[in-house]
């Protein structure tokens, strides 16, 4: 942990985004992980994710539960709202806020054990329900905060620090949200922010639940020769199977991926456009995606990019017909129209 | 690009702007941070190891070091790099026992030096602790050239000067006051074995327009200014005109106003953003109410019954050409009231008493032809150097061909080879103290320059020599401290360590750093963080990272030298080195030979 500040300079070259702001106005406090730590990049792909979205960081509630990860959103949007839960709570805490107040950008941040140990279920049903937030879980094979037991992710035979070996099943995060309804599915690597930038924005901006693995890795306790987080071995064993990118309405019509680029409409008037590595994939189909993915899983093979995506799917507020208008924006007498309207609905069912 | 080779001293010295700026190299940083651990006298030494001149130049100096400082490329204002010399040398206390010691046995080589201006007493400095035998002949009665005789006493006490230069003359130079050197011939007779002119450019430009033969009251700037400090003038009448907005004009008119000039008035040919003069001794002025008056040619002095009553001028207006340069026209005629006008349109060199038939060679400008690294003359053994060399410039230069040339006289007299110098070295010491802690101050102070006390509008003009300048106060010289930014504290990389994390990328406050492909120059530059055009500054290109054969790049342009990617950094690849330029002088070649091979 460094002992000063960093610096608040304005570089003279750097140019401020459509409303005004400079991308130090997306920092937060300085960091207090290893030096060296995905998570950091992570955050600063965050950072410039919403600064080049041009959204401003008091529309953003940033959530999370216990871990190395689940400390980072201290580092990245001071301005925002934020929620630091107990461990593995987080969806039911962002779920709520998002079932209150609609129209706040979601961003919640995890670790592989805060999300798939003690957290699974709150995940799967915060999958289920298409809570409209991005959902990042920094993975990293391990549980760094409590210093580097195997987390629920750790692939049979990954060695931990001191040489012994896991050998259970991992849990694959994208497996499992493509499975149960995920609507946008996405695989990242905290070491290339050319790919997961455009896959944050994406994120941020699709209607629904977005949750993006970004394989992290731990420099401490989980970046030696035999295991299957570590850098090296991550940029050996990953390929992108898809690039993509988000498109903002004002752009559309200029800035193109690549001639013969697919295109997702969001509902918000912009888009996704995507590039295939292989023809063959194709990621608005739910069964084919989960196939390859698995293929690739069983070559010991990491693929990354936008892997699965369904902007039609309805969220949380259309399944349960709930207000669009944030409760805070609603009168009291909507909000609480009294105790005889209470009686009439009570009476409705007896 | 080619992966930077960041063993040829060069690449680190140019990161240090100040320092690569400044024609003698002066350490700013670390005299900087021994001000700041309360070391004056050290910092006085190191600043005298290469300027020789503290006090003076704490004051006066050109300062070339604050238009190329970081600081001002991250903020607004540079670093006030000279006002802090002059803290250093205003609470050094007595350096006289530090001084280079002067042997008893001489060598039996004996040095002339024409003039006691900067560049001959810097040679002498530097001369007599190898055993030299110096004398230097001097026209005045009084050494110290133009920084005496020209530049006034408000801006640079006597006292201040005498004391550096005694400390050159107790080295023992044999000094001769009140001797011109008329002819140089006489001098290459043998009875010195090398001969050094340091007689300057002591003539001032004359503007020869109708009327300029009929007055007294007509006078030359530098000649002028001379008389006031020889105390041969005294006053001058109420409305006074000064010709030209150099620096020159700025000593002119301020020293107009303390001798009874009520209206001053200087006269520039060209608008606002063109004048010459250095951006604070014009403030200087403004701030003395003296009113600059723009795009005004001189077009006659007025004389009228002998007595001069003023001067018209053509006025002018600019127009921009298609290339961009000053197009002037005339649009109408302006006569200006005065009793005095002031030249100060420039200087030049004068060498009437060089004989034009012994092999000295001279330029098509009149001017000897001088080589830019020895310093020497078409005729072996005779050395130039100062505003004698290659025209007017400053202090600062002129104690910089001093040094050069003492090393070519030093090798001249030993019989070797002129040219056979040696190199320039670089030193590089890690500064981490423990995990996140460095041996300087890394901590970034986001303080504006402090401002420079002046003595009372009131009170200046009482007497000719009241210093204006009040020096920094403590708590001045404390905060702009700060302000330095340790350029010589290197960020140092080791691609062999680097895993390709980002941190360091990440928390650069400065965006300085980026990993990408390597590709051609122009391409690298457009394709980093935030695209670097400015080709002045720097780009650092690592070999070929381990894990993706990317590089890493470097634009040194803003780097604070926080070493936040150096805490950052999980493997050590980024290491704080603080660098020091090793800048041979003529004492330092004595204990180089014989040469060692390669
Ligand atoms: C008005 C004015 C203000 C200036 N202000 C500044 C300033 O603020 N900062 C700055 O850095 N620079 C300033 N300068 C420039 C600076 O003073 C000169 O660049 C510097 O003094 C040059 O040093 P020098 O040793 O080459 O020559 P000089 O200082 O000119 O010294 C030459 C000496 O040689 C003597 N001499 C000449 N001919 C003979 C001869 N034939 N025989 C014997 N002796 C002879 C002269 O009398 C004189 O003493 C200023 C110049 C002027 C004119
Ligand atoms: C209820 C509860 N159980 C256990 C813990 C101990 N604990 C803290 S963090 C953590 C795991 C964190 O792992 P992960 O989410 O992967 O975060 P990382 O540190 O690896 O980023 C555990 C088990 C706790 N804080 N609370
Ligand atoms: S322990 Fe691991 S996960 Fe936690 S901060 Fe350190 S490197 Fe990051
Ligand atoms: S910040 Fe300090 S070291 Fe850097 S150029 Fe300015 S004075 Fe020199
Ligand atoms: S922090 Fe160190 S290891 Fe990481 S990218 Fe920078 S130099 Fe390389
Ligand atoms: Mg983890």
């Amino acid at each position: 942990m460094s002992f000063i500040k960093k610096p608040r300079i304005i570089h003279p070259e750097s140019r401020p985004n459509s409303i005004g702001l400079s991308i130090n106005d997306y920092e937060g406090a300085m960091s207090t992980l290893c030096a060296g730590c995905g998570h950091d990049s992570v955050s600063a792909g965050i950072m410039q994710a919403f600064f080049e979205l041009d959204i401003a960081p008091h529309n953003v509630a940033k959530l999370s539960g216990i871990g190395c990860s689940s400390k980072t959103p201290t580092y990245f949007l001071r301005g925002a709202h934020g929620f630091n839960s107990v461990h593995g709570r987080m969806p039911s805490i962002a779920t709520g806020a998002n079932a209150a107040n609609g129209e706040l950008h979601y961003i919640g941040v995890s670790g592989d054990g805060d999300s798939l140990s003690i957290g699974l279920g709150q995940l799967c049903h915060a999958i289920r329900r298409n809570v409209n937030m991005l959902y990042v879980i920094e993975n990293n094979g391990v549980y760094g905060l409590t210093k580097g037991q195997f987390s629920a992710s750790a692939d049979v035979g990954s060695t931990a620090k001191r040489g012994e070996a896991n050998h259970l099943r991992p849990i694959d995060p994208i497996l499992t949200a493509i499975d149960i309804g995920g609507s946008f599915v996405a695989r990242g690597f905290s070491g290339d922010k050319d790919n997961l930038v455009p896959l944050i924005k994406a994120g941020i901006m699709h209607r629904g639940f977005a949750l993006i693995d970004v394989i992290s890795p731990c420099v401490t306790f989980n970046d030696h020769e035999g295991s299957t987080k570590s850098y090296l071995h991550t940029r050996q064993a990953s390929h992108a199977a898809i690039y993509a990118d988000y498109i903002p309405v004002r752009d559309e019509i200029t800035a193109v991926l690549d001639k013969g680029a697919n295109v997702v409409p969001l509902h918000d008037g912009g888009q996704v456009q995507f590039r295939q590595v292989d023809d063959k994939y194709d990621p608005t189909d739910r069964s084919k995606a989960a196939g390859y993915i698995r293929e690739c899983q069983e070559r010991s093979e990491i693929v990354t990019g936008l892997l699965y995506i369904d902007d039609d799917a309805p969220d949380l507020h259309m399944l349960s017909d709930t207000s669009e208008t944030p409760l805070r924006d609603l009168e009291f007498k909507t909000l609480n129209p009294g105790a005889k309207a209470l009686e009439e609905i009570q009476n409705a069912w007896s | 690009m080619n992966p930077t080779d960041t063993s040829d001293p060069s690449y680190y010295h140019r990161v240090v702007d100040c320092q690569w700026a400044c024609p003698a190299h002066t350490d700013v940083p670390e005299y900087i941070r021994l001000i700041a651990q309360g070391r004056y006298r050290d910092s006085y030494l190191l600043n005298r190891l290469s300027n020789v001149f503290p006090g003076v130049l704490g004051r006066v100096c050109d300062r070339p070091c604050e238009p190329a400082c970081r600081r001002g490329r991250v903020e607004e204002k540079p670093v006030a790099i000279c006002r802090l010399k002059r803290v250093a040398a205003d609470l050094a206390g007595d350096i006289r026992p530090y001084l280079p010691v002067v042997p008893k046995q001489k060598n039996g080589k004996r040095i002339a030096c024409i003039g006691a201006g900067c560049a001959s007493l810097t040679v002498a400095n530097d001369l007599l602790p190898l055993g030299y035998e110096v004398v230097i002949f001097e026209q005045f009665d009084k050494t110290g050239g133009l920084m005496r005789t020209n530049i006034p006493a408000f801006r640079l006490p006597e006292t201040v000067l005498n004391d550096e230069i005694d400390m050159i003359l107790e080295m023992g130079v044999d000094l001769r006051l009140g001797q011109r050197v008329d002819s140089i011939k006489a001098l290459l007779d043998g009875s010195f074995d090398a001969v050094f002119v340091g007689t300057g450019a002591p003539r001032g430009k004359d503007l020869n327009l109708p009327g300029r033969n009929e007055s007294e009251r007509i006078h030359i700037g530098i000649e002028w200014l001379e008389s006031v400090a020889f105390k041969h003038t005294q006053d001058i009448g109420s409305n006074v005109l000064i010709i030209g907005v150099g620096n020159t004009a700025m000593d002119c008119c301020r020293t107009s106003k303390r001798l009874g000039g009520s209206n001053v008035k200087v006269i520039a040919r060209k608008p606002r953003g063109y004048f010459k003069a250095s951006p604070w001794e014009l403030e200087d002025a403004e701030e003395e109410q003296i009113e600059i008056v723009v795009n005004h040619s001189p077009k006659e002095f007025v004389v009228e019954n002998e007595r001069l009553i003023g001067m018209t001028f053509d006025q002018l207006n600019y127009d921009e050409d298609a290339s961009g340069n000053l197009v002037s026209r005339v649009i109408g005629e302006k006569f200006l009231p005065c009793d005095d006008v002031i030249l100060a349109i420039g200087q030049e060199n004068s060498f009437e008493w060089i004989e034009r038939d012994i092999g000295i060679e001279f330029d098509r400008w009149d001017v000897p032809i001088i080589d830019r690294q020895t310093y020497q003359s078409t005729y072996e053994g005779l050395f130039f150097g100062g505003d004698a060399a290659f025209g007017p410039e400053n202090i600062i230069w002129a104690v910089e061909h001093g040094h050069q040339a003492a090393i070519s006289i030093h090798n001249y007299c030993e019989g070797r080879d002129i040219k056979d110098r040696l190199p320039v070295g670089m030193n590089l010491a890690s500064t981490k103290m423990s995990i996140h802690e460095w041996s300087f101050s890394n901590d970034f102070d986001p303080s504006q320059r402090r401002e420079m006390r002046h003595v009372d509008l009131q009170k200046r003009f009482d007497e000719l020599n009241i210093e204006v300048e009040m020096g920094f106060s403590s708590d001045q010289a404390a905060v702009e401290i700060e302000r330095c930014l340790n350029c010589d504290i290197q960020t140092v990389f080791s691609e062999k360590l680097c895993i390709e994390c980002d941190a360091c990328i990440d928390v650069c406050p400065v965006q300085c750093l980026t990993i990408t492909s390597n590709k051609e120059e122009d391409a690298l530059r457009a394709s980093l963080t935030i695209p670097a055009y400015d080709k002045e500054q720097l780009l650092f290109v690592s070999s070929d990272l381990p894990q993706t054969g990317r590089v890493m790049v470097k634009d040194e342009n803003l780097c604070v030298h926080c070493s936040l990617c150096a805490e950052r950094c999980p493997t050590g690849a980024w290491d704080m080195r603080k660098s020091t330029l090793l800048i041979p002088y003529a004492l330092d070649e004595k204990d180089a030979w014989p040469r060692k091979a390669g």
